[in-house]
């Protein structure tokens, strides 16, 4: 089985303060797009209702 | 010849006690973990499940593979006081640093690992279902598997692998550090935000992993602050003259089973290519702890961390690196260490996994936990156009890790399954058949009456006048269905498998 060959690209230029870029957008295809408005009808329902009061009720203790 | 590599997977869940005034995380997690068990003594079959103890004896969490023993004031404890079971399909199931935690069985290969950690997820599941059943109306048990409450707090999954003791420990930092920092573009659960100091949510608005801003050190022997990359706990709960038990507290715990199958497989087997010498490059970061970060936060995958030589590289080309070699070593020397058939899939998916990472992470939606989560999280983001530092972001972030089934966002994400809640759920209470884990699961079938205490290289009977009789199980290769399988089945009690083994 052949080695994958190694690619060769230039280091990229990039700034220390630089913010981490979003992941390379899929295609957003009509079908894609749909399947997630879907999906985020479906999980509308089932979030918490206060997210305010739930993100400072959840404290855990440090564990290892 | 590398070892055949035996692992397992212990993991802290977080525990929310919901609508309880005062919360006291300990004994919730002993009300949860005690309800699970009361539930099988009451279910009435042929092998009740009886309270088998843990036994504390030769654990020894303050040795450091580098030599040492620090029985200092931060060497980690042991807690022997609080709820503590040993389970039939030989997993380990107990409160730890205010946390449940469940250690699975000892697995001979990565897919049996998957199967037993998601045997683990239901039985947390039931745990819920029973201990909420006896709480007062309105109140609630509620269980996570992440890593971090977005508060400071940090608590882990950890790995385990079976090594040989030869290997210099030097070697095996060397070897995987690199490798622990770079695989994070696949094992990472994802994270809105970060809880490093001074970095704000426009820094870093979404992240790869739930543990990187936790890792403050290198190497060292600490597990519950100034985490190490490495951690150097010498503990192997085995023949110590032959073996080592390398224990990893940096990675996430992951809903995905390719990103957990991922996790233990490439690492089982870069470990197996340090056993053998077979690295070509090892690679040195000229500041890891800093670089563990900067992959985490860099969504890109292509921000280069710097060597010490002055070449930088990135995580997915250091990753790339790592798969060609072993992909070399397969052939080379095959991968019956890690389940040549098992070895094979976990090569594949990986490549296959780096492919899509190079051309479009989102591709991998229904394979990784950061994209899947990335994906939800981004899509409702831009749906009612708000910023990363949203709360409504931060409770979903919570929520993908919620175990309730019917809460659970990640149940909802159609992300691909390697086993099935059939199989799982027989792994619920039947130990592997491959490992040690046969033997303890089976004994504490047939004999739990029999069996005082239990631990993971020993069991305990009491067998009435004799002195208590202490089995060692020194060997994690040894005890499996091949090589007791018939001595268990036909001895009719304990007495008789001890007169037989010679104890």
């Amino acid at each position: 089985m052949a080695e994958r060959t190694q690619k060769q690209r230039p280091a990229p230029q990039r700034s220390e303060e630089s913010v981490a870029e979003a992941p390379a957008r899929s295609e957003t295809g009509e079908k894609l797009k749909a399947e997630l408005d879907d999906l985020l009808d479906e999980i509308d329902e089932v979030l918490e209702t206060n997210a305010e009061d739930f993100v400072k009720s959840y404290i855990q203790k440090g564990g290892q | 010849m590398a070892l055949r590599k035996i692992l397992g997977m212990e993991t802290e869940f977080g525990i929310l006690h919901r609508r309880a005034g005062e919360s006291n995380p300990i004994a919730a997690s002993s009300v949860l973990i005690n309800s699970y068990i009361n539930s099988l003594d009451r279910a009435g079959t042929a092998s009740p499940l009886p309270r088998v103890g843990w036994d504390f004896v030769d654990e020894t969490p303050a040795n450091d593979a580098r030599g040492m023993n620090l029985l200092a004031a931060m060497a980690p404890e042991v807690e022997t006081h609080l709820v503590n079971a040993v389970l039939t399909n030989g997993a380990r199931y107990y409160v730890d640093h205010a946390h449940p935690e469940l250690s699975t069985p000892e697995c001979a290969d990565p897919l049996s690992v998957v199967l037993y950690d998601r045997a683990a997820e239901l039985i947390l599941i039931e745990s819920m279902r029973q201990a909420n059943r006896n709480l007062p109306h309105g109140e609630e048990i509620v269980i996570y598997k992440n890593n971090s409450d977005r508060k400071g707090n940090s608590y882990g999954t950890h790995e385990n692998y079976l090594m040989d003791r030869t290997t210099p420990f030097a070697r095996v930092v060397a070897g995987v550090m690199p490798h622990f920092i770079s695989r994070q573009i696949y094992t990472g659960a994802g994270k809105v935000g970060s809880e490093a100091l001074g970095l704000s949510s426009q820094d870093v608005p979404f992240q790869l992993t739930q543990r990187a801003d936790f890792f403050e050190e290198e190497v060292g022997l600490e597990t519950t602050l100034k985490r190490p990359i490495i951690n150097t706990r010498d503990e192997p709960h085995a023949d110590a003259k032959k073996y080592r038990r390398l224990h990893v507290i940096v990675g996430d715990a992951n809903l995905s089973q390719v990103s957990t199958f991922l996790k233990v497989g490439t690492t089982a087997i870069v470990l197996c290519m340090i056993e053998d010498d077979y690295l070509t490059r090892i690679f040195r970061l000229a500041h890891p702890v800093q670089s563990i970060r900067q992959v985490s936060y860099d969504l890109s995958l292509r921000r280069p961390m710097e060597l010490d030589d002055g070449s930088t590289i990135t995580a997915l080309e250091m990753q790339w690196e790592y798969f060609d070699r072993a992909r070399k070593y397969a052939d080379d020397r095959g991968l019956e260490a890690v389940d040549q058939t098992v070895g094979e899939q976990v090569l594949a998916r990986w490549e296959h996994v780096l492919n899509c990472l190079e051309t479009d992470p989102m591709q991998l939606s229904d394979q990784l936990d950061w994209v899947a989560k990335y994906r939800v999280l981004n899509g409702y983001r831009e749906r009612h156009d708000l910023g990363w530092n949203d709360a409504r972001l931060a409770a979903m972030d919570l929520q993908y890790h919620d175990l309730r089934p019917t809460k659970s966002l990640f149940s909802r994400l159609g992300v691909e399954t390697l086993v099935s809640d059939e199989d799982a759920a027989v792994a619920v209470s039947e130990p592997p058949k491959d490992t040690r884990a046969y033997f303890r699961g089976k004994c504490l079938q047939k004999w739990a009456d029999d069996i005082v205490a239990a631990n993971w290289d020993s069991m305990v009977f009491d067998i009435g006048d004799d002195p208590l009789r202490r089995v060692p199980m020194m060997e994690p290769t040894r005890g499996t269905a091949a090589h007791v399988g018939n001595l268990l089945e036909e001895c009719a009690t304990s007495a008789e498998l001890l007169r037989r083994l010679g104890s």
